[in-house]
């Protein structure tokens, strides 16, 4: 059976809503499926693979940084990547160029990379499906 | 002395996975131990957040896995106990999604949707959040 071809448009930035968590679900069980996943990250989701991201510790908490142990998007973009090539998949992760300019963050996480609208549309007409999860 | 501030938290579950924790309830913690005096009322959704025993499995990409996945109820309890914060629930809310005050965790306060405007008038601030 031919590699199944799955795109991703996100939108919500990082630490804003649920639905990044719902979307990076969707996209470990893609990975660990070995489907070829495309994700053009829009908007504030052009913040997801931005590589400066920092943990932090949590003093309402009471933890340090090792024990509040803070998720970072970046973190998850690169498991994510790592996890598609272990299964024979690849990921193409487009982050929004005009998006990571308003927002000053135009450092990815590597095997990331910078596009336009025009590889979303590439993305769609080569998909078996597409997936646009917007903000609300 | 500080000024007192009506809290009333409606929006729920928002980015409490990435956060692991509420940003407004954190939000009020952070702001108590500097010195405010606040008082929170959960309404509409945000009234799961009292439900006692809930909990869910922290978010898994590949290798990585989340390890302090947010627990509502703790946080809750940790307003009430530790916090100094009374916490109100509306009680209409709570019948309107089937959840039993038995269901909750103890300290908090049910307050009906007719009372709550009386609140109003001993805070100096309201806040809808």
């Amino acid at each position: 059976m031919p590699r199944k071809t799955l795109t991703v448009a996100l939108m919500d930035p990082p630490y804003e809503s649920e639905n990044l968590t719902t979307a990076f679900r969707i996209l470990d069980v893609a990975a660990r499926r070995g489907y070829n996943i495309n994700v053009f990250a829009y908007e504030g989701a052009s913040g997801l693979a931005f590589v400066r991201q920092t943990p932090h510790p949590n003093p309402v908490h009471g933890k340090n940084l090792a024990e509040e142990n803070h998720p970072t998007t970046k973190d998850q973009v690169a498991a994510l990547l790592a996890e598609a090539e272990k299964n024979g998949g690849k990921v193409d992760w487009v982050n929004c160029g005009m998006c990571v300019d308003e927002r000053g963050v135009n450092e990815f996480v590597p095997g990331t990379r910078r596009g336009s609208p025009a590889d979303f549309h590439a993305f769609v007409e080569a998909s078996d499906n597409t997936l646009v999860i917007p903000t609300k | 002395m500080a000024k007192k501030t009506l809290n009333i938290v409606e929006s729920a579950y928002r980015a409490v996975m990435e956060e692991q924790d509420d940003t407004i309830l954190w939000l009020l913690a952070a702001m108590q131990g500097a010195g405010a005096e606040h008082t929170v009322v959960l309404r509409g959704n945000a009234v799961n957040y009292a439900v006692s025993g809930q909990g869910v499995p922290g978010l898994t990409v590949g290798e990585w896995k989340q390890t302090q996945a947010p627990k509502m109820d703790r946080d809750v309890l940790d307003l009430v106990e530790k916090r100094n914060i009374p916490v109100y629930v509306v009680a209409e809310d709570l019948a309107d999604r089937g959840i039993d005050r038995g269901d909750l965790v103890p300290g908090v306060q049910l307050l009906s949707r007719t009372a709550l405007p009386g609140l109003f008038d001993e805070f100096a601030l309201v806040a809808h959040w």
